[in-house]
């Protein structure tokens, strides 16, 4: 089937299988290789994107779900002059990542969460990260990353 | 890991969703959020030929105040429930429930009647409707029918649903005894329910009991002729078979099943 889907503010278009998850139209259709996967049972949050502004995991839903949609990668990011995002910028100045293989679904589940609560408690950002799954950090300068991004953009 | 090959159809009304399912029968399956059907598809647990995706049809995504009772559309997403105002301050058991579900990006996409159509024994609106009595209304090629919720879940997996019948709307009554609890114990964040229970009044839904979502009946029963907190919710287990797997014993989800409903009940008692 054919889908049209608008990947960071771009018109994108191709033929695909029925089955293709949004995950592999991002990764293997457009090149957009940040979104990382990993995991097969929607646990991780590593492939986090924004469907229509809202943080969903791409893993488990379909290019068909997304067609005709909005969808917001890490690489959509920033501004047009490389300036970074307040929650790339504030995972930068906190530490908020080792490896970095989680980062870019946590950051936008971060961007998610701080457009649904702009001033969140810490236990709310615990909370509001708990579909994604870091094995280096510890968490804890995520979510200073996060807090210190609310503070930065209130 | 990607599911085996199927045919998607995209349904834009509720007639076209019924057609559709009517033209594919056995081999087609509604595709409301895909986040309990997606998983087993990616899994080969279930390897449907037609998808009918009905996740557009956002004529059947409301919440609404009818008076005696609040009619959800069956596409209302978990986020939706989860922060609507109308259902904290009328269906707070349901409200809270439905902000326990997974994790937010769970929440963004799943339903509350994929929740229910899929009757997942794990899975917590089971319990929450169970608990509220509500009823549940379905639309086939023949017109709409209601049932009741303590008729919907037959078995694991199984619901009262007839092949190609749509859920369309869960009414829920409003309850006469305000006082609710919802005992949700999981080892960590995003886990499902080890074991469930949820309150309204002396109303009891169990998640994880079992092969179907059920009601404690026989605290029930013990509550009704008089039994104090303490000694009803010693009845939690009774006649019930939960299983055994990785995360507990059936042994041990009887003796969380007695804990939780007394705290329940008892932290639904004080809300009263
Ligand atoms: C990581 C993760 C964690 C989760 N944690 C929890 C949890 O803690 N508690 C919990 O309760 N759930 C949990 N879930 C499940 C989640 O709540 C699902 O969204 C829900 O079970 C199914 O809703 P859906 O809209 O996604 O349905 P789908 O996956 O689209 O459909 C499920 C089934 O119902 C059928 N169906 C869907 N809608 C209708 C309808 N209107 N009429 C007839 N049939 C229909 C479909 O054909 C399918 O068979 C979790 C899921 C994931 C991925
Ligand atoms: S890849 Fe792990 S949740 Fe999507
Ligand atoms: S930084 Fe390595 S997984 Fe999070």
């Amino acid at each position: 089937m054919k889908v049209t889907i608008t990947v960071n503010g771009r018109e994108t278009s191709a033929e695909v299988e029925d089955r293709t998850l949004l995950v592999h139209y991002l990764r293997d259709v457009l090149n957009l290789t940040a979104t990382n996967i990993g995991c097969d049972t929607t646990t991780c949050g590593a492939c986090t994107v924004l469907l229509d502004g809202e943080a969903v995991k791409s893993c488990t839903v379909l290019a068909a779900q997304a067609d005709g949609r909005e969808v917001t990668t890490v690489e959509g990011l920033a501004a047009e002059d490389g300036t970074m995002h307040p929650v790339q910028k504030a995972f930068h100045e906190n530490h908020g990542l080792q490896c970095g293989f989680c980062t870019p679904g946590m950051v936008m589940a971060a961007v998610s969460l701080l457009k649904e609560n702009p001033r969140p408690t810490e236990e709310q950002v615990r909370a509001g990260l708990e579909g994604n799954l870091c094995r280096c950090t510890g968490y804890h300068n995520i979510v200073k990353a996060v807090l210190a991004a609310a503070e930065e953009t209130a | 890991m990607i599911p085996a090959t199927f045919t998607y159809r995209r349904a834009e009304s509720v007639d076209e969703a019924i057609e559709l399912a009517g033209q594919y029968g056995e081999d087609a399956k509604f595709l409301a959020g895909g986040h309990s059907l997606l998983p087993l598809m990616k899994l080969r647990l279930a390897q449907p030929e037609v998808l009918v995706d009905i996740g557009r049809l956002r004529d059947l995504s409301y919440i609404r105040d009818q008076g005696d009772h609040v009619a959800i559309g069956a596409l209302t997403r978990h986020h939706d429930l989860a922060t609507s105002e109308l259902l904290a301050e009328q269906l707070p058991l349901l409200h809270h429930a439905a902000g326990t579900i997974g994790d937010p990006q769970v929440r963004h996409r799943g339903t509350i009647g994929g929740s229910l159509a899929h009757a997942d024994p794990a899975g917590d609106l089971p319990a929450v409707v169970l608990a509220l009595e509500a009823t549940l209304v379905a639309r086939g090629p023949s017109g709409s029918r209601e049932i009741p919720a303590t008729e919907f879940f037959r078995g694991l997996f199984e619901s009262a649903l007839e092949p190609g019948e749509l859920l369309t709307e869960i009414r829920v009554p409003k309850p006469a005894a305000r006082g609710w609890s919802f005992q949700k114990f999981t080892k960590r964040a995003i886990d499902w329910a080890i074991v469930g229970v949820a309150v309204q009044g002396d109303r009891i839904g169990l998640v994880n009991m079992g092969e179907k979502p059920v009601r404690a009946t026989a605290v029930e029963q013990a509550l009704a002729s008089g039994a104090s907190i303490r000694d009803a919710a010693e009845h939690a287990a009774d006649g019930l078979s939960p299983a055994s797997d990785v995360h507990a014993s059936a042994e041990y989800r009887a003796q969380l099943a007695r804990v939780l409903v007394r705290r329940g009940l008892e932290e639904a008692r004080a809300r009263a």
